[in-house]
């Protein structure tokens, strides 16, 4: 074998050792944040949490009231998000396709679906927070609502468009008018996709914590007041992390640990369900 | 014969256009709360440019463009300027770039060429499982964990080495565990399964012949990624980093609890700092209502929305819309 060979051969395999060397650091840190969170989260997971409401440090409090506050806050955010964003999906796919408007939308929901959520947060704190002088769980609901909308329209859109134009073209030729044909065809086609869509948006606002930070603020009482500051979990783990008090730090554990669950067990069922119609 | 046929001409429906006008009625309601909707979508990016700018509007005035670059964040003097905030920004997403970007091209060799065809769903579905992992947990990890790590093991030891060089001497000063540097790596860890996942798949579009024909010219695995995967896909490769990029600049949880939030400027990535949104979600509440600090917060919204939008329209201009989730 020439030299030059050998040395191609070294070089090919370096490159797979330093490839399975990245793998793996990769795979520990990802792993050391797992660890972490179930080894600290899971010995203080009882039932007490999840009944009683958050307490000043040494009273045995609970999480109960900020998950209240979290399920609370994603469904409003949800249900002004999924018509909003199923139908402006169905736009961009059923009746803008080619126009330049629906490229200018397109666009728009793009930047939004990465613009940072912190900013959404600042934005309904002009919007709704700073003109009714109250901090209040709709707040946090409709903050929500502006990161989940371009999820969905996204998912929508491209769920609808690998619908085959073959069966949208036999129902109109039965004489069925569009939007009995977007309705009745291209939405039921496309509906597992876009309830997978719609999954995965709410496992992700179900985690976040930036954009309630400025509009529902955090509340440490039981309170389920849609116009007072709301409780969510994410905020508490936030609040409670940063505390100087043992047994808060531990709750913030636990609560991450309940996050972390929620938002995987959402992913896993949504996964299945995508790839059970594969 | 012709009986049947005639029949069946006979039976033939109206034509559509022309229908009951109750169905063109439900038609235009239908087109048009569609197109309402669609119409909304675009009024929210306009909305929050707008509420940013309006509620900025002080800041900018008073400060006019030197807030821009003005590093002097001073709450007791009422003076503000996003210098300090701009250059953490830019500081601990561009070391979470040069940290997860190597490492990520690493997996996806790994997963792409080395790792058994059976392992591959499994692991690239346990990506995205990571990649949907709030970030506030990442965030917690860096403050428990990395943290205390990097002050006992790290700093101590790298400023050590440093300490009789020149210029390193002040880039590897002595500090705590809070600092840009741990910022950057929790960052660096957190945007990893995400551009993981974006570039497996690019190295997985790279056309199945191309590869092939090189492979029988006798290139071995790593020459045909080098010169035929990474060429091929160089533009959505680029693309990806920049996403990755878009997520690391707007990321307030993971950052926040890392970065030690002092608003004064150092030459070490050792020593604390700020970034626009962890200066935001720290102060925030700090701010009364209408006070010159608050708008001056939301100023420093304006500037990480106009950095965003930048990196985000290159990126989009670079792979399109399909390569992301």
């Amino acid at each position: 074998m020439s030299a030059r060979a050998t040395r191609r051969k070294a070089v090919n395999l370096v490159a797979g050792v330093v490839a399975g060397a990245a793998a793996l650091l990769s795979l520990l840190a990802l792993g050391s944040i797992l660890w972490t969170l179930v080894a600290r989260g899971l010995p203080a997971l009882h039932w007490s949490v999840l009944t009683t409401s958050m307490a000043p440090t040494g009273e045995n409090g609970g999480l109960a009231n900020a998950i209240v506050g979290s399920l609370i806050q994603v469904a409003l955010g949800m249900a002004v998000a999924v018509p909003i964003g199923i139908m402006a999906g169905t736009y961009l796919s059923e009746y803008a396709r080619g126009s330049k408007l629906g490229d200018v939308i397109r666009f728009v929901s793009d930047i939004l679906l990465s613009a940072p959520s912190i900013l959404v947060g600042l934005f309904v704190y002009v919007l709704l927070v700073a003109t009714t002088n109250t901090y209040s769980g709709f707040a946090g609901g409709i903050a929500l609502a502006v990161i989940a909308i371009p999820m969905i329209v996204r998912t929508t859109e491209d769920m609808l468009s690998l619908v085959p134009v073959a069966l949208r073209e036999a129902a109109a030729a039965l004489g069925a008018p569009k939007w009995k044909v977007v309705t009745l065809i291209a939405w039921r086609a496309a509906g597992s996709g876009i309830s997978t869509g719609i999954l995965l948006a709410l496992a992700r606002v179900a985690g976040e914590t930036a954009p309630l930070l400025f509009t529902s603020l955090g509340n440490l009482n039981w309170s389920t007041s849609l116009g007072k500051p709301m409780a969510s979990l994410p905020l508490t783990i936030y609040q409670y992390a940063g505390s100087p008090y043992d047994d808060l730090v531990q709750l913030a554990w636990t609560g991450a640990l309940l996050v972390t669950l929620g938002v995987l067990a959402i992913n896993i069922i949504a996964q299945l369900a995508l790839s059970r119609k594969r | 014969m012709t009986g049947a046929a005639g029949t069946l001409a006979a039976a033939a429906p109206p034509p559509v256009v022309a229908g009951p006008a109750s169905s063109r009625g439900k038609e235009r309601l239908f087109a048009g709360t569609v197109t309402t909707s669609g119409l909304l979508v675009f009024g929210l990016l306009g909305a929050i440019i707008l509420m940013l700018l309006l509620g900025a509007w002080p800041a900018l005035k008073t400060f006019g463009p030197t807030f821009f670059w003005n590093p002097i964040w001073d709450s007791v003097a009422d003076q503000y300027g996003a210098g300090v905030m701009i250059y953490g920004t830019l500081a601990t997403s561009l070391l979470a770039l040069i940290i997860a970007v190597p490492l990520a091209m690493g997996v996806a060799y790994a997963l792409t060429e080395i790792v058994p065809q059976a392992l591959r769903r499994p692991i690239g579905i346990l990506i995205q499982l990571l990649a949907a992992i709030p970030s506030i947990i990442y965030g917690m990890w860096g403050f428990f964990i990395l943290a205390p790590y990097i002050a006992e093991h790290v700093v101590l030891n790298v400023a050590d080495a440093f300490a009789d060089v020149p210029v390193l001497n002040r880039v590897f000063d002595y500090g705590s565990g809070n600092n840009l540097f741990t910022a950057g790596l929790v960052l660096a860890v957190m945007i990893l399964p995400l551009i993981t996942a974006m570039f497996v798949e690019v190295l997985g579009a790279t056309p199945v012949i191309l590869k092939e024909s090189v492979y029988g010219l006798g290139a071995t695995r790593f020459e045909v990624i080098r010169h035929v995967a990474l060429p091929y896909g160089k533009r959505a490769f680029i693309g990806a980093i920049m996403l990755g990029l878009g997520r690391a600049l707007g990321e307030t949880m993971a950052v926040t609890f890392v970065i030690g939030n002092a608003t004064r400027l150092s030459p070490s990535i050792f020593a604390q700092g700020a970034t626009i949104s962890s200066t935001i979600a720290n102060e925030f509440n700090e701010a009364g209502g209408g006070s010159l600090k608050l708008a001056a917060l939301l100023g420093l919204g304006v500037t990480l929305f106009v950095i965003s939008f930048i990196v985000l329209s290159i990126s989009r201009a670079l792979v399109g819309r399909r390569v992301e989730n």
